[in-house]
């Protein structure tokens, strides 16, 4: 890897947690209201596999993943006025969190309901076969999405047609309280992938190098016509379910294990072995990452708020 | 002590699992948590995991499962962790659970619950407040509950449990800890499809139904002090089998109808009650029935957004006072 690439690795590893650090913190402050999900401890999974993706590469995150919109080229300011419910968001308005999507930088907003974006990222797969377009879908979901039946629906059809897709499992053991055990009766959600006649991978998700490998590989074979893979980032939370949730239901020495292995200390340590000055970079991109985060704020805080009959806008291409 | 409505939901169940072991709980999160929002707290220790299962994240299989177990004599209670992923679910209960009993002649049937949390005005946003009673109100085969006291909470809980159809219970999560009150010591029911009066008044009706019965009865007193008007309120608290003798009775006394839901207006319920009001009271009506509903779009999630499109007091008063001048 390149020195500017791997700097530019660590900083949106780092972006991620600081925006995400910011936003549970403006929820304490009741600055951000509703349902509000954290990726912390997540954050070389969406960096690593959208990392170096075409603007026209569709992508599908999860309630998770802050981080796939900032390396997709979101503007943070936009994504924090999103959060907040003002006007200038995403979907002004409209929705919180992660419900909309930036369609001209390939990312599809979700719903709530989980593993329903899996049938579409397979349909924008299909659209790039059809279109002969060297472009591929990638689909996130987490291990307890995979119980659904929408997700089989949809790797069931990418196997018949051999489409540009790749799911990317974000198994952290965890679906708000159920561990994966009453999820499922296998280890590895990658087991699935052959029932429906393709590859699947495992990988660490804590380690962006691991993520890269495994999930460019995929990316690689689908655009060269060689069909779908699903990967598994095995990670973990660090956070509740969601900020309202104490997970009291899983044991301390398990979080304090994977804290342990935390992905962004890791990297460090991979640019410290590579001989650069770490405590320079640190410095450097800290500063940066609350530069952008601060600004984010300031932009979504400032932002009018939509007026109430605007709620009655952007149901149909051509109102009546 | 008071009881809040979340815990008379959880009380219901508690001494229904109680009194008969063929009911048994099965849902997202259920067991350890103990419910996303508290409603089956201590069922695991008390009941053990046989009982109370924390299934995968995968409604048309909790559904599913449920009508099986049913038809075999069990009495499941099937939780939606949101009311709002009742759509995953959606062929489970009006293809499978609703038609059984139709399609075996009587010969079989589903004593099921499903219940889950429903409804705005918490910052839910799109896919935590939907009221998805019209999405299932034209089945036949199931039946609705919405309460809206935590007295009915309780009693059209059990009553849900004992019946022998598949019931959709929809709680409103408004309402969880905002209301509570004294309820009896001792076992009690209340029917479903029996409304409740709970304003007598002779000048106009508010037919209403979970959590907008609040802002319904706070309308009705400000009109007696502002306006000097004597409004009658009914609760339905079902929706399948609806009660339409006490609302038939009402608006041929008062002659003037208001109907008040959180649900979308367009095809939402009050849609058929007025309908049905027309067709039977017609020569007692002295104005046009009106609807204080949401907005004829989704439940947006930024605060002055969500304002604008649900239902309140001044709403309900514009309304009414228009009818009132008829
Ligand atoms: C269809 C559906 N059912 C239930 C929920 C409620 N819910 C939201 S997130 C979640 C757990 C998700 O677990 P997983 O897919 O493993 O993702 P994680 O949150 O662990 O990243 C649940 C049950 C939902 N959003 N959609
Ligand atoms: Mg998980």
């Amino acid at each position: 890897m390149e020195m500017k690439e791997d700097q530019e690795l660590y900083y949106y590893l780092k972006l991620t947690r600081e925006f995400e650090d910011r936003v549970s913190k403006l929820h304490r402050q009741g600055k951000i209201l509703g349902g509000v999900y954290s990726g912390k401890g997540q954050e070389a999974i969406v960096v690593g596999v959208c990392y170096g993706l075409h603007r026209e590469d569709f992508i599908s995150p999860i309630h998770r993943d802050m981080g796939a919109f900032l390396v997709k080229g979101v503007d943070p300011k936009l994504l924090m006025a999103q959060l907040f419910g003002k006007k200038t968001g995403l979907s002004k308005g409209k929705d919180s969190f992660l419900h909309a999507g930036d369609l001209e930088r390939g990312i599809f907003g979700a719903t709530s309901m989980l593993a329903s974006t899996l049938p579409v990222a397979t349909g924008a797969a299909l659209k790039f076969k059809m279109k002969k377009e060297p472009h591929v879908a990638i689909a996130f979901f987490g291990e307890g999405a995979s119980s659904r039946g929408d997700f089989h629906e949809a790797l069931n059809f990418a196997g018949i047609h051999k489409l540009p897709v790749i799911y990317i499992c974000e198994n952290n053991f965890y679906a708000y309280s159920t561990p994966q055990n009453q999820q499922m009766a296998v280890e590895d959600v990658a087991l699935r992938a052959e029932g429906y006649g393709f590859k699947g991978a495992v990988c660490s998700g804590n380690d962006l190098h691991a993520v890269m490998r495994t999930t460019h590989a995929a990316i690689d074979r689908a655009r060269q016509g060689e069909g779908p893979t699903l990967v598994e980032c095995k990670t973990y939370r660090y956070h509740g379910h969601s900020e309202h949730d104490q997970p009291f239901y899983r044991p301390q020495e398990e979080l304090i294990e994977w804290e342990s292995r935390d992905p962004i200390q890791r990297f460090e340590i991979y640019l410290e072995k590579k001989g650069y000055n770490v405590d320079q970079i640190k410095e450097e991109t800290e500063r940066q990452v609350k530069e952008v985060t601060d600004e984010a704020v300031r932009f979504a805080e400032e932002s009018p708020w939509p007026e109430g009959k605007e709620a009655l806008e952007d149901l149909y291409a051509d109102p009546f | 002590m008071p009881t809040t409505y979340i815990k008379a939901i959880h009380d219901a169940m508690f001494e229904e699992m109680k009194r008969d072991e063929n009911v048994f709980l099965l849902g997202e999160d259920v067991g350890i948590l103990g419910g996303a929002f508290k409603a089956t707290e201590g069922f695991l220790q008390e009941f053990g995991a046989e009982r109370v299962i924390d299934t995968p994240i995968a409604e048309s299989l909790i559904v599913g499962a449920a009508i099986g177990a049913a038809v075999l004599g069990m009495r499941p209670i099937a939780e939606m962790q949101f009311a709002d992923f009742i759509s995953c679910a959606y062929d489970q209960i009006i293809n499978m659970a609703a038609t059984l009993r139709y399609r075996h002649g009587g010969r079989a049937q589903v004593p099921m619950v499903i219940r889950g949390p429903s409804g705005a005005g918490v910052h839910g946003g799109l896919f935590h407040s939907q009221n998805p009673e019209s999405y299932f109100f034209s089945v036949p085969g199931l039946k609705i509950v919405t309460p809206a006291t935590a007295y009915d909470a309780k009693g059209l809980l059990k009553a849900s449990i004992r019946d022998n159809d598949p019931v959709l219970f929809f709680e409103h999560k408004y309402l969880y800890r905002r209301i509570q009150e004294e309820l009896p010591e001792e076992d009690y029911i209340v029917p479903l499809g029996k409304a409740a009066i709970r304003r007598e008044g002779s000048d106009m009706t508010f037919i209403t139904y979970s959590a907008m019965l609040y802002p319904s009865l706070a309308a009705a007193e400000r009109l007696e002090k502002e306006d000097g008007l004597h409004v009658e309120v009914i609760d339905l608290r079902s929706l399948r089998p609806l009660d339409w003798e006490t609302v038939f009775q009402s608006v041929r006394k008062t002659s003037k109808a208001v109907i008040i839901h959180e649900d979308r207006r367009t095809g939402g319920v009050g849609g058929e009650i007025a309908a049905r009001i027309v067709e039977e009271c017609f020569d007692s009506l002295d104005g046009p029935i009106v609807r204080v509903a949401s907005e004829d779009t989704h439940y947006a999630f930024s605060p002055p957004l969500e304002e604008f499109i649900l239902p309140n007091v001044d709403k309900i008063l514009a309304k009414a006072r228009t009818l009132a001048a008829y």
